[in-house]
């Protein structure tokens, strides 16, 4: 067989004990909050098209918060963290500092600790707000004790990348870094920039105002700092799936990463595009003149250019590996790609399915489409094609190459079958899914709302048809869903020892490539750069708000 | 397509275009910020959650005719009801909405419309929307609430 999956990458990596176990406590845990989301997927999508009724002791919203808080806060962010270290580990000399790696397991601690917290109340049902918690709908404040452990915990992470990334570049003056560190350090930057919002909601408006110190909480002030956070937190999901694309697919397919220049630039126009621009998730709302409508919708389309710019990269990139391995006329390159490599095949559906979804985030982000489908089935099924399918299926191609290496294990070819037959189970469940949900949207079926006919109104009976698909899709994504956590079992406790040092995928740099012009890796120009937007455009919206939006006193609602 | 040749130029058209969008954007987003600190969005207008049960217009909820074909409908969205629940207008009639909650955010969603609006407390949501076919409206919140959120709801009449 041509594609087999070790001739492909020579590059070879030992992992040191001390990081082995770091990156594993990560994606392990990250595998935990994988399971417990997907179990809630499955029972939330089965009750909400009417096909299941839950036991009186566990409510809809209680397992709708556990999906959204396990899938989008806590298996993504452990996730990401592990596979940063372990790319940071390959390119900054082998090995990460030990100093780094004691901040790296504080971190860890606390986001553990936070999780459980938050979990705890979310099992109790003290914590039923969803994971975007709006206020004045009040949780126990353990819940919110436990989500500010878990952003302060990832800021640990952060400084840990950056540590090893700033031992690196004072070792090595002058010379460029790999692009693997840049784009970490990026994505970090990126994270630490946006949680700071969260943050300070959380910690002095959220608790001390569940705690009973404060009796009242400022609504609007907390919507504010949620959406500086929320918008650029889709990013914080996309850029590690970009770094794999542009990073470690060129190995895998036998290529070369054909520019050092073009993705660090790609890397730091979404940091500045994506953190000063929350705020018109509010200036959405009615009581806006068509002006900052008109801004909103520019300001929005210019994150085309650096997606556009990525989506070239790795045409590029393809077409030069094929070529490099005699593939001749317009398409012959696409035969040449590795169709049976796990690595890549997985990624590639994801890489697929951006493309209608790209498509879908214009609709969303033009006016009048969104004054149709904001909150609607749309919305939910425009996100599980994005960070549920495009970024997820690299989650897995990731997986299956990364806990072998970790584990000093072969990926071997009966895992990799696994892996491709569980990567297109997952795409097709997906489409099927997200497919009924973008259409049940258009005809008006609310997001987050449990089964209901509205009194059998005639509205509501349109919608009956599409549930079945969302039914069968939620099936099939769990079957997929066991069928990962099995192929990862198996790679972690029982594929056979690796007989060397093992395979860990990383691009080189097309040897012709220029130099990258010193300023991209200026960080102080950047984050200066970014704060000061955020100030301009924060400052005084912001203070306006603290003198003049009514406050709310806690509410359970539920 | 691209030649191998030819990447450092695709490479300096790219790096080009994002160099210029960044401009754009930081021009834009200047005006913005300018803008912004002249007219802030909190110009929305505003009620105390505590007072909209006692104070006018929101102790009387109601839908009222103002002109030839012209209603303002006052409502309340709270936890898990609308006041009124129930509208009814001729087909071609303009509907002023003016809503708020003085409990937790609701959504107040009709669909095949584009009567869209979140409900925050604190704030008076408005929007203006013509409806012109007659037929049984749904109106539902889209906001989650709390546990009795999907029972939230009410009518509108286009007759
Ligand atoms: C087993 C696979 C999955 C199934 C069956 C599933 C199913 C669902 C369903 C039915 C909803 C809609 C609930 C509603 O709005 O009432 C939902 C919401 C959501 N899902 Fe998934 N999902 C799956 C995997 C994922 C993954 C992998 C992610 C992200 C990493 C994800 C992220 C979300 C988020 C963020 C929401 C919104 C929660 C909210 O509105 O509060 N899901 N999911
Ligand atoms: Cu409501
Ligand atoms: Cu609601």
């Amino acid at each position: 067989m041509e594609n087999t999956l070790r001739d492909r990458s020579s590059d070879k990596m030992s992992f040191q004990a001390p990081d082995r176990r770091l990156i594993l406590a990560h994606i392990g845990f990250a595998f935990i909050a994988f399971l417990i989301g997907a179990i809630a997927g499955l029972v939330q999508a089965l009750e909400r098209t009417g096909y299941i009724t839950l036991p009186s002791n566990i409510g809809y919203y209680q397992l709708l918060t556990a999906h959204g808080v396990s899938m989008a806060l806590i298996f993504t962010t452990f996730f990401i963290i592990g596979y940063l270290y372990s790319g940071l580990a390959k390119t900054l000399g082998g090995k990460l500092l030990p100093s780094a790696n004691l901040v790296a397991w504080i971190g860890f601690y606390m986001m553990v600790i936070g999780t459980l917290l938050g979990l705890a109340m979310i099992i109790t049902n003290d914590a039923s707000v969803l994971y975007t918690f709006y206020a004045p709908m009040k949780a126990s404040p353990i819940f919110y004790i436990g989500l500010a452990l878990v952003v302060i915990g990832s800021w640990l992470s952060g400084v840990a990348i950056f540590m090893n990334y700033y031992k690196w570049r004072k070792q090595h003056p002058g010379e460029t870094s790999p692009l693997f560190a840049f784009m970490s350090v990026a994505t970090m930057v990126l994270w630490l920039i946006c949680t700071v919002g969260v943050a300070i909601e959380v910690v002095f408006q959220l608790i001390p105002w569940s705690l009973g110190w404060t009796d009242k909480v400022n609504v609007e002030l907390s919507r504010t700092l949620f959406w500086y956070f929320g918008h650029p937190l889709v990013y914080f999901w996309l850029l590690p799936a970009y770094i794999y694309w542009y990073v470690n697919i060129p190995k895998i397919i036998g290529g070369k990463i054909f520019s050092n220049s073009l993705p660090r630039l790609t890397f730091l126009l979404f940091i500045l595009y994506s953190i000063p621009v929350g705020f018109h998730h509010q200036l959405m709302e009615p009581g806006v003149s068509s002006f900052w409508k008109f801004l909103q919708v520019v300001l929005t389309m210019i994150v085309v250019i650096p997606s556009l710019m990525t989506a070239f990269a790795i045409i590029a990139t393809f077409e030069l590996a094929g070529r490099s391995k005699g593939a001749t006329g317009l398409f012959g390159w696409f035969k040449k790609l590795p169709w049976k490599d796990v690595r890549f095949v997985a990624t590639f559906l994801g890489m697929l399915i951006f493309i209608p979804a790209g498509a879908g985030g214009v609709v969303n982000a033009s006016f009048q489409m969104n004054q149709v489908v904001h909150n609607t089935l749309f919305i939910t099924g425009h996100f599980h094609i994005t960070i549920a399918a495009a970024v997820i299926l690299t989650f897995f191609a990731i997986s299956y190459w990364l806990v072998p290496a970790l584990r000093n294990r072969q990926l071997t070819p009966f895992a990799n079958q696994l892996g491709l037959i569980q990567s297109w189970l997952w795409t097709i469940g997906i489409l099927i899914m997200s497919t009924s949900m973008h259409i049940v949207g258009v005809l008006g079926e609310p997001r987050r709302t449990s089964f209901t006919t509205y009194n059998h109104h005639p509205i509501a009976d349109v919608w009956s048809p599409y549930r079945l698909f969302t039914g069968v899709g939620s099936i099939l994504l769990f079957i997929s869903s066991v069928l990962f956590l099995i192929t990862i079992v198996y790679l972690w406790f029982f594929a056979p020892k690796a007989e060397s040092a093992v395979d860990y995928p990383i691009g080189e740099v097309d040897a012709e490539q220029p130099k990258p012009p010193a300023i991209l890796e200026r960080w102080s120009v950047w984050i200066g750069i970014t704060v000061a937007l955020v100030l301009i455009a924060y400052t005084i919206p912001v203070i306006h708000m603290i003198q003049h939006a009514p406050s709310s006193p806690p509410i359970r609602s539920w | 397509m691209f030649k191998n040749i030819h990447l450092p130029r695709y490479e300096r058209i790219w790096l080009t275009i994002g160099a210029i969008s960044l401009v754009v954007f930081l021009v834009i987003l200047g005006v913005l910020a300018v803008g912004l600190g002249l007219q802030p969005p909190g110009q929305m207008k505003t009620v105390p959650p505590e007072q909209v049960r006692t104070n006018a217009p929101f102790n009387k909820p109601n839908l009222v005719q103002v002109g030839p074909n012209e209603y303002k409908a006052t409502m309340v969205a709270q936890m898990f009801s609308y006041l009124p629940d129930q509208l009814e207008v001729p087909a071609g009639s303009t509907i002023h909405f003016e809503i708020t909650s003085p409990d937790v955010v609701h959504g107040l969603y009709v669909p095949n419309t584009n009567v869209n609006i979140m409900v925050v407390p604190g704030h008076v949501a408005e929007f203006t929307y013509t409806f012109k076919h007659p037929g049984d409206y749904l109106m539902l919140c889209h906001e989650y609430c709390g546990s009795g959120h999907q029972m939230m709801m009410g009518k509108l009449k286009v007759v």
